[in-house]
């Protein structure tokens, strides 16, 4: 790692004022994403900003119709969250498929959802969701904050407060892990709210998280794994890699949405 | 430099540390706890685990910095006095171990593991539960055995103790 200054700030105030002051500098949240980069020396922030002493942003509640859960929650706390549990199973479910314990006990959502890695799972949420990104400033909503491969609607210094998940009616997350990181090779997420239907996938897009609006448009005439039968996504733009070509990710992409749409029909 | 203070095994520890000081280095090289061990540096291994606030963390994967006002337990700290831990104890024996290296980090992540999940763990949820611990020697055979009777053991170890 490249040397860099290391500050705590107590309120989200003051990490702001120190973001914005100190050029640079760059947050750290749980550092399973950061540490790792900067030791790899891709990654060379001037200073650390660590929200780990903000205890406010670190709550889970039902407010209304929607789950706001704290941009410092890991996900060990999603995952035993009574609240997530009942409103959210399939979040909870989500969290749980997120690398192993150690990794669960340290990274957060807010980590999660500002990195924007195509194959992580958060992102899968709150498009699936139709979740709201709560900053220091504005809110922005899942589909426009997500903008392609590690890119963000995140202006410089701009701090994720908290996620707000509407609760939805029926939902569920599939994930075809990679064995060995654990991460998505594809992931799916669906959910009914109401006639709304959203059909979210990761992993495969050459551009990070997006919707699979085919998928939704079956799903919207019968809410059934069969009104995918015989569908897959095209291979077009999909990832390719060691791990699978486009032609199995995309073929992963249909079989993850029916078990997908299976298990939120099982609820 | 940063200052940080700590509890490491019931000792509060203060220092003054280049921010760069991984939890695991501060370990191994300021305090010479060298019971906890470095496999990958990546964050694959589990090699490095000990528990932060009682909860199991990669020590390679956080900044000593991070764990300001902490209490870490590391493997030196299971034990009480010259009697093993249970979980220690269970991996002796029931042969958890070749060349040991793993070891560590699995009885911290073993320890961690019952106390969320309770004394009667299946040999399927251990299995999952020890996906972050590699270990190239046993196969994880008599990893998964050692914990179960470990798991069963620490149970044991609680009536013991509140029934005295
Ligand atoms: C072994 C291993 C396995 C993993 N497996 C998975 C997996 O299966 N699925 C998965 O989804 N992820 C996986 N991850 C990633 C893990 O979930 C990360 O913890 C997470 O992606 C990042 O969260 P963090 O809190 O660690 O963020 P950090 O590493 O601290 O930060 C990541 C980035 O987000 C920025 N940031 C952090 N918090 C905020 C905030 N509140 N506002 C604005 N910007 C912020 C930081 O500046 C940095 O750029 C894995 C990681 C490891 C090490
Ligand atoms: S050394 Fe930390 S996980 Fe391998
Ligand atoms: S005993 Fe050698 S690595 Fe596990």
């Amino acid at each position: 790692m490249y040397a860099f200054d290391y500050h705590r700030p107590t309120s989200l105030r003051q990490a702001a004022a120190m973001l914005q002051k100190t050029e640079d500098a760059m947050i750290v949240a749980g550092g399973h994403t950061l540490l790792p980069t900067m030791k790899q020396r891709l990654a060379q922030p001037s200073a650390l900003i660590d929200l780990g002493g903000l205890s406010e942003l670190r709550g889970i509640e039902k407010k209304g119709r929607a789950v706001v859960i704290g941009a410092m929650a890991t996900h060990a706390d999603v995952a035993a969250s009574d609240v997530v549990r009942e409103a959210i199973p399939a979040l909870a479910e989500l969290a749980v498929t997120i690398g192993d314990p150690a990794v669960r006990h340290r990274g957060t959502i807010g980590g999660s959802v500002a990195n924007n890695d195509p194959a992580a799972d958060y992102p899968a949420a709150c498009l699936g969701l139709g979740a709201t990104i709560i900053t220091n400033r504005r809110k922005i909503v899942a589909e426009e904050f997500f903008q392609g491969m590690f890119d963000t609607a995140l202006d410089e210094g701009e701090i994720i407060t908290k996620v707000s998940f509407p609760i939805p009616a029926k939902a569920a997350y599939a994930k075809f892990r990679n064995p060995a990181s654990r991460y998505a090779l594809v992931g799916v997420f669906v959910m009914k709210r109401g006639s709304e239907i959203r059909v979210a996938v990761i992993g495969a897009g050459s551009s990070g998280v997006y919707r699979w609006s085919e998928a939704e448009a079956a799903l919207a005439k019968r809410f059934s794994p069969k009104s995918l039968d015989g569908m897959s996504a095209s291979a077009d733009d999909m990832n390719s890699d060691i791990h699978a070509d486009s032609e199995y990710r995309a073929h992963l992409v249909g079989v993850m949405a029916r078990r997908a749409v299976q298990a939120a029909v099982a609820r | 430099m940063a200052s940080v203070t700590m509890t490491v095994n019931g000792k509060s520890v203060s220092a003054d540390v280049d921010p760069r000081t991984l939890l695991v280095q501060f370990l191994r090289e300021h305090l010479r706890l060298t019971g906890t061990h470095v496999g990958c540096d990546t964050s694959q291994c589990g090699a490095c685990v000990v528990h932060v606030d009682g909860k199991a963390v990669k020590a390679c994967t956080t900044l000593a910095v991070q764990a300001e006002g902490c209490d870490i337990l590391t493997i030196e700290g299971l034990a009480n006095g010259s009697e093993l831990h249970p979980m220690q104890a269970a991996f002796r024996e029931h042969h958890g171990l070749q060349c040991g290296y793993c070891t560590p980090g699995m009885i911290m992540t073993a320890v961690d593991m019952v106390n969320r999940l309770g004394h009667d763990i299946d040999e399927a949820t251990i299995r999952h539960e020890l996906e972050g611990n590699i270990c190239r020697c046993t196969g994880y055979h008599n990893i998964v055995l050692a914990v179960e009777a470990g798991a069963k053991a620490m149970g044991g170890a609680g009536m013991r103790e509140a029934a005295e």
